[in-house]
This record gives structure tokens, C-alpha cells and sequence, in this order.
């Protein structure tokens, strides 16, 4: 069954309401014009296809099956996917793939600002470059750039790896590059394979945490504090 | 929230229509920002006469149309040149072979009940608490030509819902600005400017933004210039849109947390804090579309 949706004529509650009482089938999504929330919330093993650029929050809460997007995306893209695949064919602007906790993201073009903050385990490929403090605090999974990386890269990041072909501005606090082992370089084939995309596992650099945040260091507080301590 | 939105018209093609496109922008940003609303709007003039766009805030406490044209019966005495008024609602834009910054500080000075919104050659501003739709219907954004507009919708943050506190925010001739974000810094920076001769009419923190390009600018800055000493100077965060007499620029500060989309085609630029605003403007599937970076200053001129 495939049914299609025009934006400009059907409203995007109804819309929506339509995707989330979907079972089965694939739906065609035209005329978005920056639209917020498109295709959000999906529950079911349905393919949806958004032909144009979509707003905030486009697939957010993915919870199962594929979402297209033949476009761009603005912020919050699939933020807090669960699973599931959602791809975009032209660019994503903030926090894409935000607090995800599993599932594909698959970002043909650039990212912005904030790629994968607070992922905890969705598996995140961008064609082209991410922007700064992606990965921010990041808790778990992968993020794959196959371009560069802008300013402060992984910033107080917990855990998940961040692996990136092009250039890295800069690392973020406790964010430090990391050996490059055979687990990674199978980590990288499946997640190209699975985005469609061609590129040398071996060209990629890992960067991950330096876990030096983790605890508590007496070094850290200040030496008046440290003799009351010692008193 | 608030939204922004910018439109830059580089050919003649659709500049009869530049109202009419950004009451489009401006409907689609109504949701990020339903108290109040502004547009400026930027036209060729004519060379050496100044418009002063002025608004008297609360009709309620009597101030009739007669009130406008005794107003500028004083002004042209300052002046020693004639004015002419043009009343639309609330607001009034006088016009006069005079000088325009001398024209602004005397009603500052000498006219409490009335806001000077802009001053310039090229440029009005008109604004208002409610609706957006409302506000642009009201000073009849939809039938006004031109080159290039910048308009706002407001959620207030910083200030009260004012129509004062609404913007866009001139202090210069001829320059504006709007402002999604807040600044940390704007009372000494307000403190410091005023030291420099700069007048303020609110307390709002956007308009310390506004009047630190003007300084700038005065001093010589080209709007570039100005915005990469803005880069050092405003604290906080902010997406601007910047109308200056023959140009359009775009600022947004190092960590970006503001929202801008900017699309280009080769008859317009468009800058918006949502694609859905630039969305509405012709030919924008054949524009080339870009999120600007953080910290880096982005201009357009008519004259390049």
C-alpha cells in the first residue's frame, strides 16, 4: 500500500495522525516547506519519503522503520531516535540526531552545530563535515564523518566513538584520539555499508574519551580548601 | 524565541513586491514570536531628504493627529527647513531637507511621548504590539516597494511587551538591526556608548546592539568593520539581521545557538530563523541555501 500526503493540502496533524495509525506500507510526503515535526513519533515498520526540506524535529522519537528525507533538515533532526533508519539526501542545521539511543542516522550532506549531543547509542553518518561541540557529552554509540569536524569535538564526552576522515579544528575537553583496532575497522564497514556510502575504513581517525572526568581529583579543588580537608 | 527574517532584493525584478514577499517571511515567523512584531523597510528616496519615522505610543492618553503637526511646526524652527508629516495610525514619518540626527535628539529631548524608531534617507520602521499579521496589515507592509526589508517577531525575554521594547532597533542613520537572543553586557555597554554620545529610548539590551553599530560606523567602520568589533565586544548570544543604507549583513555569535538559514538565488538573499519563512519566496528551489557559521560575518551591498 502507498499513499502520499500533500503538506500543502493536508494539515500536518493529519498527516501524522495518519503515519501513526499506519501498520504497514509506504507514504509519499510532498510540498513540506519547512514544516516542523514531520513524520515525528513513528511506532510502526512504515517507509516514509519527504520529498523537499523539512523544519524542527523532522523524525523525532523514531521508534521503527525508515523516514527518507529528499532535502534539507532543520534543527533537532530524529532527536531521541530509538531505532529504525532515517536518512537525509542534502543537509541537517542543529543537533541532529540529539540524545539518540539507537538506530541508523544517515546525513548525506553537512551536519551543524551539535551533531550526535548526548548520543547514547544511535549510530550516526555524515557524508559531509560536522559543526562545532558535536558529540557533546556524547554517552554511547558511533559517529562516522566522513568529511571534518569543527571546533571542540566531543566536549566532556563519556563514552561513543568518534571517527572522522577530514580534519578535527579542535578536540573538546577529555575528548583525546584513540588507536584505531580491528573491532573499530568492522565498526566502520558495517556502519558505511549500512549508510550507503564508499570510503576507506583505514583513513579514519578514532577519537574518544579520555575519561579523566569521571571521578573526583583532590587535585582539582583549590589549596585552601585542600588544608581544611587535611586538618 | 523571536524570529527574524531579511530579505535583500541585488535585481530590480522584484523590488514592487518587497512587501508583499516579507509580510510573507514575517506571517511564517508569527509563531516564535506572537507579542509583537516590526518591519523596517529600505527604498532608493531621494538624495539629502531625511525621513524620520516616529510613533506615539499611547494614542490613549490623548494624542491626536493635530499633535503630530504641531510637533513638526517646533521641529522646523530647530531645523530651519520645512517638514512634512505623513500619519499612518500610530506612527507618523516626517520629512525634511534637515539633519536628520539633529532632528532625532531634539524629540528625544523635547517630545517624551514619542519614540524615535529611524532616521535616514532610505529607511522607515514601523512596529507594534500583537499580532504580526495584525502589525503588518496596519502600516500596510504588503503594497511598499524597495530594495531590501528586515522584520522581527517578538517573544519578550529581556524587556517588557512594549512597543518600544519591539523591534527592529535604529539609533544611526539609516542602520537597523533586529535581534534574536539576549545580551549579558548591555548595561555598561549602554553606559560606555551613551559616554560616546550615543542616545538611547528603552532599556532594552538589542538596542544597545543597534547603537553600538551606529558608533562604530560614525567612527568611520564600514559595516564589516563594525561587526568584527561587535564580535569582541557584545557578550551574550544573538542572531542579528542588519539593514544598512546599500547593504545587508548577518552576525551570529561563536556558539550559534540561535537559529539562521540564509538562501541566495541572483536575484535575492533571503535570511531567515526557520527555512518555512524563505520557503514562501519565488524561485527559492533553484536558491543555494546555507546555515551561516557561527562568529563570522556575512554582508551583502548594492553596490557590489
Amino acid at each position: 500500500m502507498s499513499s502520499t500526503f500533500d503538506l500543502s493540502e493536508v494539515s500536518l496533524r493529519e498527516l501524522n495522525r495518519s503515519l501513526h495509525e499506519a501498520s504497514s506500507g509506504t507514504f509519499r510526503i510532498t510540498n513540506p516547506r519547512g514544516a516542523h515535526a514531520v513524520a515525528a513519533g513513528i511506532d510502526a515498520d512504515i517507509a516514509v519519503e519527504v520529498d523537499g526540506s523539512v523544519g524542527y524535529y523532522c523524525a523525532g522519537m523514531h521508534q521503527v522503520g525508515s523516514v527518507t528525507v529528499n532535502g534539507n533538515a532543520s534543527t533537532g533532526l530524529a532527536e531521541n531516535i530509538m531505532s529504525g533508519t532515517v536518512r537525509i539526501t542534502g543537509s541537517a542545521t542543529m543537533s541532529a540526531g540529539a540524545t539518540g539511543n539507537g538506530g541508523l542516522l544517515v546525513i548525506e550532506g553537512n551536519a551543524g552545530a551539535r551533531c550526535g549531543i548526548s548520543m547514547k547509542g544511535v549510530d550516526i553518518v555524515v557524508g559531509g563535515n560536522v559543526g562545532h561541540m558535536s558529540a557533546f557529552m556524547a554517552q554511547a554509540g558511533n559517529l562516522v564523518v566522513l568529511g571534518d569536524a569543527d571546533a571542540d569535538l566531543g566536549d566532556s564526552i563519556y563514552e561513543a566513538n568518534l571517527f572522522v576522515r577530514g580534519s578535527v579544528a579542535s578536540l573538546g575537553t577529555d575528548c583525546v584520539e584513540k588507536e584505531v583496532r580491528l573491532e573499530h575497522i568492522e565498526t566502520l564497514k558495517r556502519l558505511l555499508e549500512a549508510a550507503g556510502m564508499s570510503a576507506e575504513p583505514g583513513d579514519f581517525k578514532r577519537y574518544g574519551s579520555a575519561r579523566q572526568l569521571y571521578n573526583f581529583h583532590v587535585d582539582d579543588i583549590d589549596a585552601e580548601v585542600q588544608q581544611k580537608v587535611a586538618k | 524565541m523571536c524570529g527574524i527574517v531579511g530579505l535583500f532584493l541585488k535585481t530590480d525584478k522584484y523590488r514592487p513586491e518587497l512587501g508583499r514577499l516579507t509580510a510573507l517571511m514575517l506571517h511564517e515567523m508569527k509563531e516564535r514570536g506572537p507579542d509583537s512584531a516590526g518591519f523596517a523597510i529600505y527604498d532608493e528616496g531621494q538624495p539629502g531628504r531625511t525621513r524620520i519615522t516616529l510613533l506615539a505610543e499611547n494614542l490613549a492618553s490623548g494624542w491626536v493627529d493635530q499633535d503630530w503637526f504641531d510637533t513638526a511646526k517646533k521641529l522646523e524652527g530647530v531645523l530651519g527647513a520645512s517638514v512634512d508629516v505623513r500619519v499612518i495610525h500610530d506612527h507618523a514619518v516626517f520629512e525634511t531637507d534637515g539633519d536628520g540626527r539633529l532632528a532625532r535628539q531634539w524629540i528625544i529631548d523635547n517630545a517624551p511621548e514619542l519614540a524615535v524608531l529611524s532616521h535616514g534617507s532610505q529607511i522607515e520602521i514601523f512596529k507594534s504590539v500583537g499580532d504580526p499579521d495584525l502589525v503588518a496589515s496596519r502600516y500596510d507592509l504588503a503594497s511598499r516597494s524597495g530594495t531590501h526589508a528586515i522584520a522581527h517577531t517578538r517573544m519578550a525575554t529581556e524587556s517588557a511587551v512594549t512597543t518600544n521594547g519591539s523591534h527592529p532597533f535604529a539609533t544611526g542613520a539609516n542602520t537597523c538591526l533586529v535581534h534574536n537572543g539576549s545580551l549579558s553586557n548591555h548595561n555598561q555597554l549602554r553606559e560606555q556608548l551613551m559616554r560616546k554620545g550615543e542616545s538611547f529610548q528603552t532599556e532594552n539590551d538589542s538596542e544597545v546592539a543597534a547603537g553600538y553599530l551606529s558608533w562604530r560606523m560614525r567612527e568611520g567602520d564600514t559595516i564589516d568593520h563594525a561587526l568584527k568589533h561587535a564580535l569582541e565586544d557584545l557578550d551574550g548570544f544573538y542572531t542579528f539581521a542588519i539593514g544598512v543604507e546599500d547593504g545587508f549583513a548577518i552576525l551570529r555569535d561563536p556558539i550559534a545557538c540561535k537559529p539562521a538559514v540564509v538562501a541566495e538565488t541572483q536575484d535575492w538573499v533571503a535570511m531567515s530563523s526557520e527555512y518555512r519563512a524563505i520557503a514562501q519566496l519565488p524561485d527559492v528551489e533553484h536558491a543555494t541555501l546555507f546555515e551561516p557559521d557561527p562568529g563570522k560575518i556575512y554582508s551583502w551591498s548594492l553596490n557590489s
